[in-house]
């Protein structure tokens, strides 16, 4: 499989995913809409609205994670030396150059977002300025433009937004229970009543389950952004040994939260890793471990 | 079942067949084309640099004619070139001549405590790390395509049509070439 089959695949996935979503928004609408009886169309309203919704923040997505990083972009004159690796890059893997924006925190740290390569940002701390060598570096951002080459900014960016709307719709839900359900729930109770319960258990389940589709897809990609980037530097052991730093480094990012969190090149958190199933589950990022020991595999 | 039906279907499905493998060939050879301009691009940096370079070695360094020299004839070789094969042997030469100059400079003080120098090499040496990638991406691309090709259905659409393998932007062994000592 080379790079360019790759790519096509992972947009057809975003497609897929988008596909699922709506499938999955629109069902649980609709058994919202039978639940607190206010009938089908609240399925109408609400997929306008998360339609809307979708669309701006495609187009705002990258603006908004930066602003909430607090990331400042910078020229070449600042920082001549990043700009030349970041040049350098794009060019073996045949990408425009993206725009470059630097978070004033000693954690170590990166991420790539937009949503595709001629909107795309690049985005570290100056923390892994200081403190990563030049070949760790290069490795960083080979990592990191390989998420813009193959598309992964703009999957993670969509089913972000999908997540984002999914816990939104399920809040809505629960408000108007508490508010409104309550009028028209004498008619044909008995059919309701069992919506409601399903309805009450969506709302609690489905932002759960859509963060679990996310962290799963987030992990995939960085995998094959590890890989993709050791390709482009072909050096795996830069962003091997990049990672080593990062993970000693216990310092976490102030500017990261929990909507941010999967895009960095690893957790900022720095929370621990336990290794049981059930906790991977819930992690934005493969162990590191286990991204180390795949790169010096190579 | 209907004859003329399944033979339809087969000819639409050749069609599709020779259709895309057609169109995966061709796009292949757009990217090749223009990774090349992505090298071409560094190349003509490269090319208008040199001359600047020559001009503050010459003020403080003027016996090192023949480094020099070898440094104007590898740049003119590399204007001159026309195919990719030649463009990278020249380019190569360019590169070594470039090399033996930079080494050299470390016995002049004063060539580099140069501010002009100082900063000609620094760019020099971004372009040749910038060739570098250029050609690595070009040459993923060619080997992309060459091995669509000499597959199986690339190989009989490729021959129909005329495609032909491209070659790796590379220098023949030149490098190894100069390296070897007679005794």
């Amino acid at each position: 499989m080379n790079i360019y089959s790759q790519i096509s695949a992972n947009k057809t996935k975003t497609w897929l995913i988008v596909v699922l979503f709506v499938l999955f928004i629109t069902t649980v609408i609709f058994i919202y809409g039978k639940s607190s009886g206010y009938g089908l169309s609240y399925v109408g309203i609400g997929l306008v609205i998360s339609g809307a919704m979708t669309f701006a923040s495609y187009y705002y997505s990258d603006k908004m994670i930066l602003g909430m990083s607090g990331a400042k972009q910078i020229a070449k004159r600042d920082n001549p030396q990043l700009f030349r690796i970041v040049e350098n890059l794009c060019i073996g893997s045949g990408i425009p150059m993206p725009r470059i924006y630097i978070i004033n925190d000693s954690a170590i740290n990166a991420f790539a977002t937009g949503r595709d390569p001629k909107h795309s940002v690049v985005c570290v701390t100056t923390g892994i300025l200081d403190r990563l060598n030049k070949v760790e570096l290069e490795g960083v951002i080979a990592h990191e433009l390989s998420h813009v080459r193959n598309y992964d900014i703009r999957l993670m960016s969509i089913v972000v937004i999908l997540v984002g709307l999914v816990a939104l719709l399920a809040d809505f839900f629960m408000r108007s229970l508490w508010y409104g359900g309550n009028r028209r729930s004498r008619e044909n109770s008995n059919a309701q009543s069992v919506f409601l319960v399903i309805g009450i258990i969506l709302a609690i389940l489905s932002p759960i389950i859509a963060t679990l589709i996310q962290l799963a897809v987030s992990r995939k990609r960085e995998f094959l952004a590890d890989a993709s980037g050791a390709l482009l530097t072909r050096y795996p052991e830069g962003l091997a040994s990049a990672l080593e730093k990062i993970s000693h480094d216990k310092e976490p990012l102030e500017a990261a939260n929990n909507a941010t969190a999967h895009l960095y090149i690893s957790n900022p958190f720095k929370d621990k890793i336990t290794g049981s199933w059930f906790a991977n589950l819930f992690n934005t990022h493969p162990p590191i471990e286990e991204r180390i020991k795949i790169l010096r595999s190579m | 079942m209907d004859i003329n039906l399944i033979l339809i279907i087969a000819v639409v499905l050749v069609v599709l067949f020779v259709w895309f493998t057609y169109n995966a060939l061709a796009t292949g050879k757009v990217r090749i084309k223009e990774a090349f301009s992505g090298i071409d691009v560094q190349l003509k940096r490269r090319i208008e640099l040199v001359p600047n370079l020559i001009e503050s070695v010459k003020g403080y360094a003027k016996h090192e004619k023949e480094l020099l020299e070898n440094v104007t004839k590898a740049r003119s070789s590399l204007m001159r070139a026309g195919t990719t094969q030649e463009k990278a042997q020249s380019d190569n030469m360019l590169s070594s001549a470039l090399k033996s100059l930079f080494a050299i400079s470390e016995n002049y003080p004063d060539l580099k405590a140069s501010k002009n120098f100082l900063q000609l090499q620094e760019e020099l040496s971004d372009i040749e790390a910038k060739i570098a990638y250029a050609r690595q991406f070009f040459n993923t691309n060619v080997s992309s395509y060459n091995s669509t090709l000499v597959n199986f259905p690339g190989s009989l659409i490729g021959g129909i049509f005329g495609f032909k393998e491209e070659e790796f932007f590379e220098a023949e062994d030149e490098e190894r070439k100069s390296v070897k000592v007679k005794f």
